[in-house]
């Protein structure tokens, strides 16, 4: 036993440095080399001022704006700094209730819509903090932006698809739209395109 | 299951399946001290056992290798715990993180060491980037590096003739973290911040979103984390969602990755084994076994996840899987991952002991709940943990040959060593433990005041959160039903009980066995034999798991999952 | 040994097995068999149970109480019965052996030599160095060796076999055994045991189980038995905590009752396999017994399962004792006829087995009679070690027979010449495998006479059998290597070891284990000891020296050297009938589980009726088929522990392919169709 106090000691001191804090400065230096933006956590800056990142989901409430996912963080949701989701079970009322009054929401946003709504954007995100709602739920808001912004269908819908990704590499993950970058853009769009 | 989903189901597997040989035969060459990696990073390794006092010719009986890997892994209890408690008056702490309590520090303590992973508490507010690094991300190195060494002697122990040692412990730890670990974390790391994680000692953040409002982005050294968090099994996250978090995990590529890297060593042990008995096909076997299981369980999990919630149907919500949306049962998952992505991930994160999650497993319909509790109930041999799931599942085979080799009547043998009495006795050891304080802690959190305070979902949902706690923490896997307020002295305290006992109560055993097993003559295979290779065996092998695994958890899943499955589609 | 074979259940067997049943009860009885210990525990508590629900307070109507406490003792007392069948079987063994031990009247001689005045002692007082005489009608006292004298004995006591055996000092044939009878003759035997150690003790001893260790097959089972247990009991125990939970948050019906939860565990823990385990081991013992092979303990039974390679001898084992003559090769310019009748004449007086066939030949072939030796007024020349030859001296005429180098020696000492015609047959016969004696007329060769090794009829396919199960044979011969090979081919072996002397064997022993092999052999001569000390499985022929008998781990009474094979078979039965039953037991559990489960918590949870897959007809009634099954399947497998599972000579994995299906597969269908079957049963007769 006394023969394996001193290697024990001295390898986890050792491997610790190693491990610990030359491993992540290593990282952080090539990261900071390489890939700068992606290492600083790929913020947007509009006019100077950092109003996001491309890979945090903001919370959007304005009937202008295309919605993200519900989010559960809290104190308020999409809080970037305690990340979470709502961990209601599937027979949870609350869960129930929660989706009912989203869709609720939706449908008092937007009178005209009867369509049933698409999965995503009435239940929450894992991390609270999706930046993407599929090509589906965006679909699903587009009349309801277009109209209220004073947009043709058309041009809310041209500026959605653009924005729209694929699966990656034709095979990874699922179709989707990033809704901060699209809501940038829309609010990028009106001077040219008002009907 | 859609297309796609059998689609990314079958890739994964192809690609896997292609790493395993490669990287099996180099972990091989390492541990057998004979890859030119030995020659690149000699001088380090020289430097480390010189001021250590490494005898690196000095091998070690397996007693002696238990007790250096318990000194080893306890004075890493010590520091995660200290580094946690004193972290307010420590640099690198930009959000003036306060100092972990106790009971929490303790917990997670225990729980990075034992390569559990169990998060009490949530990393982007409670833990400074030191205590990230030097505590967290060093555990989810060394931790790992415990496994593979504990299988690495164990299939030494088969591999040898007549042996009285089983490696040297300090050796083994060194090599398998310098020239295993550490050059697959730091490309996996980099390639991971090309992608958009983020890696950088900034404070957090705040910017103005378009709506006006505030919001705070957490930062950090997330990606070295991250990486070796993956490739270690370790599962525990940076941020509290985990790998849900799109600084952990920004796009369905690297998601891929992070599937791949979870199974990556898990998968190539087993072709190591193969490679150090001498006889490939061993290993091919095993992994054979371990990816059958996986297979019927991802598409389970996948199934029920796309079959949705009967009530969201009831609300007007259109659940189908479309072009333009992955449907199924959205909540708690991420719309970049889908339902096909989160029932794989679950299924992988659970089979092996990982618990990394990108979907909030609390919030799975009953069913795709269910099949990530099973995978841990097995006893985390589905791939399992780098090093635990091989040992683990080394296990059952060890039972399963001993139960054929009565069936056709020969004294049992595996890979060339009789299993006698003291081998079943260590088996017995390694299978009777989990079990036991897993349903044994269920009982009493369910029956005490405290334990029922931390129960978020109503009904049999909740007894479910608690089974699956005691689960995680007793199979060292790391996830959770999230909704269990476990960050309390009770639990922190009951599952870092669960989580040191169900590893040590294993890896102890398991080297006795090496060491029994080492000090053995190697029999010729005969045809008398039991051929331990084929479909047959295979066959056996999952048969056992299923049963010796799963049977100890029949009544509790039926009073958990099964019922509520039952209610749900009953309309209740 | 008990030439009659007892039915399975034979009455006389049945009786004193059911009263064994009851007296088995005794809780340091029970304490040894921990799993049924558990199932012994849970009886008394529900019998308990089932009192205080008489009183009023229980906790389930008293009826279903009871039945299931009555079902759970019948359980107890099921595995207690196959054990005393079991044992029963051995006991009737055994008090065949003890009428063979009577007390005798021992002859001990001051001196260890014939004629010497006597002491009359008893038998049971003689100890190791003793010297006693045994006389014509005597008993032998004990077991020894012959060092003087040469007797007839009936050894029938032992073998069963009543064709009397020559015991003589010196040599392989000097060994007598306890309690066989000198029918003819006088012997002097040196006692080689001490009281209790002798070959009769130590065969009573074992078949009575008083010295049954468990073997370390047994051992290792019987702790993954003990473990699944204690999974079980701690799957059941954390259960009422579950169950009052479950009552809590559903707010519906009451937490499951211990009187379930005793029957679910009973039910899940491996009650199949552990109450027959021991049934399983004596009856092994047993088969053992019945084909007459005394093993020194279970493990060496056990152990002749695992045999890798088999070197067997090759006089006696493969080929029948002696060599043939097969047929006649003249010289050239002679006919058959001439030598076949010259080769009879130097025979006639030959009484060595080789000489006889020569002259059964010569009948067959020719016709030649036999003729009256003295009538002819030959004179014979006996074998002498000098000469190397024998043969008759007749009319002038000086036949001889020999080896060909025999016979060149003594035709050149004549001046004759060796005819290379018959050196080329002499080299053809012996190339074949057999031994070529050459006949010779004065200086003038006639021919060969050709000596065959027999193999015997049907070793072949044994040895086919033995390959089939993974067994290598070799033989051993003092045979050069020609002869060697020849005969290897013709019985089918794999290998041979040719000019055998005993070192050759040892390493040869040695070599086969190092290479991780578990090597078993016959023997019975002295020199075969240190190669039977070494090999793993070594069974010495009854008929051998006492060295042979004390260096192996098994002794052969009917001193048949193919008994390995069985004995292989046997080591394989005991192994494969546990297997095969833990496989099944574990099985069960299945089943089990979808007959308890739904019915324990239906009230609480209505919704997990929808697991009665079985459509048991009701809570109760599904808990008590599922023990009565429990407890019947004891029942039922009892024939098959005491006979064995068959064991087949197949390869490992095809075997295996069976056995899973039959008692895995079985095993998850059969309780399935069993507790539906006893459910319906019970709901006609409403009792549940």
């Amino acid at each position: 036993m006394k023969t394996l106090i001193r290697p024990a000691i001295t390898l986890f001191v050792l491997l610790s440095a190693i491990t610990g804090l030359i491993y992540p400065l290593l990282v952080t230096g090539i990261g900071q080399a390489l890939f700068p933006e992606q290492a600083a956590g790929s913020l947007i800056e509009r006019d100077g001022k950092r109003v996001g990142s491309r890979l945090i989901g903001q919370n959007f409430t304005d009937p202008t704006y295309f919605w993200g996912r519900p989010s559960a963080t809290g104190p308020y949701p999409n809080n970037a700094a305690a990340s979470g989701g709502s961990n209601l079970g599937p027979l949870n009322p609350a869960l129930k209730e929660a989706v009912e009054s989203r869709v609720k929401a939706l449908r008092e946003a937007d009178p005209g819509n009867t369509q049933p709504a698409p999965v995503d954007l009435v239940t929450a995100s894992a991390s609270g903090l999706d930046p993407h709602i599929s090509p589906a739920a965006a679909e699903y808001q587009v009349a309801r932006v277009a109209r209220l912004r004073g947009l043709t269908s058309e041009a809310v819908q041209n500026l959605m698809d653009r924005h729209t990704e694929d699966r990656q590499w034709g095979i990874f993950g699922e179709p989707r739209v990033n809704v901060l970058e699209l809501n940038l853009a829309l609010d990028r769009l009106p001077s040219e395109q008002k009907p | 299951m859609t297309p796609h989903a059998w689609l990314l189901l079958g890739l994964y597997l192809f690609i896997l399946l292609a790493l395993v040989k490669p990287l099996g035969i180099y972990i091989a060459n390492v541990m057998e001290g004979r890859s030119w990696a030995l020659r690149v990073g000699g001088p380090i390794e020289a430097i480390i056992y010189r001021l250590g006092g490494v005898r690196k010719e000095r091998t070690m009986g397996w007693l002696q290798y238990a007790l250096a890997l318990l000194l080893f892994n306890t004075l890493g209890v010590f520091a995660v715990y200290a580094l946690q408690r004193l972290q307010l008056w420590l640099p690198l702490n930009p959000q003036q993180m306060a100092n972990v309590g106790p009971d929490s520090a303790f917990n997670t303590a225990v729980s990075f060491v034992t390569n559990t992973n169990w998060q009490g508490y949530a990393g982007e507010t409670t833990m400074g980037y030191l205590t990230q690094m030097l505590a967290l991300t060093v555990q989810n190195f060394l931790s790992a590096a415990t496994g593979i060494v504990v299988v690495i002697a164990l299939i030494r122990g088969f591999a040898r003739h007549t042996a009285q040692d089983i490696g040297n412990a300090w050796v083994d730890l060194t090599r398998v973290t310098l020239y295993v670990l550490l050059p697959l974390a730091l490309i996996f790391a980099v390639f991971l911040v090309s992608q958009g994680a983020i890696q950088n000692f900034a404070p957090y953040q705040d910017v103005a979103t378009l709506e006006n409002a505030t919001q705070t982005l957490a930062m950090g050294p997330v990606a070295s984390q991250e990486a070796i968090k993956m490739i270690g099994t370790n599962g525990g996250g940076f941020f509290n969602a985990n790998s849900a978090h799109p600084y952990e995990n920004p796009t369905p590529l690297t998601n891929f990755f992070q599937m791949l890297s979870i199974f990556l060593i898990p998968g190539a042990l087993c072709y190591t084994l193969g490679r150090m008995v001498g006889d490939t096909r061993q290993g091919w076997a095993v992994l054979a076994a371990m990816a059958i299981i996986f297979v019927v369980a991802a598409v389970a999990a996948i199934a029920f996840e796309q079959q949705g919630n009967p009530l969201f149907a009831a609300a007007d919500v259109d659940q189908t899987a479309s072009a333009t949306q992955a449907g199924g049962n959205m909540e708690g998952k991420e719309t970049r991952f889908g339902i096909a992505d989160s029932g794989l991930f679950a299924t992988l994160t659970t089979a092996a002991s990982c618990g990394a999650v990108i979907a909030m497993h609390d919030s799975f319909t009953p069913l795709g709940g269910m099949v990530p509790l099973v995978m841990m109930q097995l006893g985390e041999v589905v791939f399992g943990g780098v090093g635990s799931g091989l040992y683990g599942m080394l296990v059952f085979a060890i039972m399963a040959v001993f139960i054929a080799g009565l069936m056709i009547g020969r004294t049992p043998e595996y890979l060339g060593k009789k299993i006698e009495a003291y081998e079943m006795k260590m088996t017995a050891i390694a299978i009777l433990v989990t079990p036991l304080l897993v349903l044994g802690g269920t009982a009493i959190a369910v029956m005490t005041a405290a334990g029922q305070a931390g129960i978020f979902n109503p009904g049999p949902h909740g007894f479910s959160e608690v089974l699956y706690a005691l689960t995680s923490a007793g199979n060292n896997n790391g996830s959770a039903f999230a909704g269990l307020s476990a960050n309390t002295p009770f639990y922190n305290v009951m599952l870092a009980i669960a989580m040191w006992f169900g590893r040590l109560a294993v890896i102890m055993p398991v080297l006795a066995m090496a060491g029994s097993l080492a000090a053995k003559k190697r029999l010729v295979a005969t045809a008398g034999t039991l051929p331990t290779h084929g479909p047959l065996f295979v066959t056996l092998l999952i048969g056992t798991v299923l049963l010796v695994g799963l049977l100890n958890y029949v009544p509790a899943l039926a009073l958990g999952p099964m019922v509520e499955h039952f209610m749900l589609w009953a309309g209740r | 040994m008990s030439r009659k074979t007892l039915a399975l259940f034979d009455p006389t067997l049945v009786k004193p097995a059911i009263v064994d049943s009851f007296k088995k009860l005794d809780p340091r009885l029970q304490w040894r068999n921990p799993v049924m210990f558990v199932v012994y525990v849970g009886s008394i508590l529900t019998t308990v149970l089932w009192a205080q629900a008489l009183g009023g307070q229980g906790e389930a109507p008293a009826s279903f109480i009871l039945a299931v406490a009555l079902w759970l003792w019948f359980t107890v007392l099921f595995a207690n019965f196959a054990e005393a069948l079991a044992e029963g079987r051995s006991k009737a063994q055994a008090a065949f052996l003890r009428g063979a031990k009577k007390t005798v009247v021992a002859k001990r001689l001051r001196e260890p030599r014939y004629g010497t005045p006597v002491d009359l002692m008893s038998g049971t007082d003689l100890r190791r160095g003793d010297v006693v005489l045994v006389e014509t009608g005597d008993m032998i006292p004990a077991d020894g060796e012959v060092i003087e004298g040469v007797a007839s004995v009936n050894e029938s006591a032992i073998t069963g076999e009543s064709a009397p055996v020559i015991r003589e000092s010196g040599g392989d044939f000097s060994a007598v055994t306890g309690g066989t009878t000198v029918l003819s003759d006088w012997i002097v035997v040196r006692v080689s045991v001490n009281p209790g150690e002798a070959f009769l003790d130590r065969m009573i001893a074992m078949v009575e189980g008083a010295k049954r260790q468990k073997t370390p097959n047994e051992i290792a089972l019987t702790i993954l038995l003990v473990a699944l247990t204690i999974i079980f009991l701690g799957v059941t125990v954390t259960l009422l905590p579950y169950s009052i939970f479950g009552v809590a948050v559903a707010k519906a019906g009451s937490p499951v009752s211990i009187t379930v939860l005793v029957a679910l565990l009973v039910c899940l823990i491996p009650t199949t396999i552990a109450g027959l385990l021991s049934a399983i081991g004596v009856a092994g013992m047993s088969r053992m017994m019945q084909a007459n092979v005394i093993a020194t303990s279970g493990r060496a039974v056990e152990a002749a399962g695992d045999v890798d390679v088999l070197l067997l001898d090759k006089t006696g084992t493969i080929t029948l004792g002696n060599r043939q003559a097969a047929a006649f090769l003249p010289a050239p310019g002679l006919t058959e006829h001439a030598l076949a009748d010259a080769a009879q004449l130097a025979s006639l007086a030959d009484e060595t087995p080789e000489g006889r066939s020569i002259v059964v030949l010569a009948k067959q072939r020719f016709n030649l009679r036999e003729r009256d030796i003295h009538a002819l007024g030959a004179t014979f020349i006996h074998f002498s070690a000098q000469t190397r030859m024998s043969g008759v001296n007749l009319d002038g005429r000086q036949i001889r027979k020999g080896s060909a180098d025999a016979i060149r020696q003594y035709v050149e000492a004549l001046e004759g010449g060796f005819p290379s015609p018959v050196t080329q047959t002499v080299n053809e016969v012996a190339g074949r495998g057999s031994t070529p004696l050459v006949v010779a007329d004065g200086a003038k060769v006639l021919g060969v006479i050709e000596l065959k090794d027999i193999v015997k009829g049907g070793i072949k396919e044994r040895f086919t059998e033995l390959r089939r199960m993974g067994i290598k044979t070799v033989m051993i011969t003092g045979d050069n290597r020609l002869t060697a090979a020849a005969i290897a081919a013709e019985a089918g072996v794999d290998d041979f070891l040719a000019e055998a002397t005993p070192e050759a064997k040892l390493a040869l022993i040695r070599q086969h284990q190092a290479e991780g092999r578990l090597v078993a052999m016959t023997g019975d001569g002295t020199n075969d000891a240190p190669a039977l000390a070494q090999a793993d499985v070594a069974v010495a022929m009854n008929s051998g020296t006492q060295a042979a008998k004390e260096a192996g781990n098994m002794v052969d009474l009917d001193s048949n050297p193919t008994k390995l094979i069985e004995i292989v078979e046997t080591g394989k039965q005991m192994l494969m009938t546990r297997g095969s039953l833990t496989t099944f037991s574990v099985a069960n559990d299945i089943a089990k589980y979808f007959a308890i489960v739904p019915a324990a918590f239906v009230t609480t949870y209505p919704q997990l009726a929808a697991l009665n897959v079985m459509g048991l007809a009701s809570p109760a009634s599904a808990i008590l088929s599922a023990v009565i099954f429990n407890a019947l399947i004891i029942i039922f497998l009892i024939p098959l522990a005491l006979k064995g599972v068959k064991y087949r000579p197949l390869g490992a994995a095809v075997l295996l392919r069976r056995n899973l299906l039959i008692y895995g597969l079985g095993g998850v269908i059969v309780p399935f169709v069993g507790i539906k079957l006893i459910d319906m049963l019970i709901s006609l007769a409403g009792w549940a």
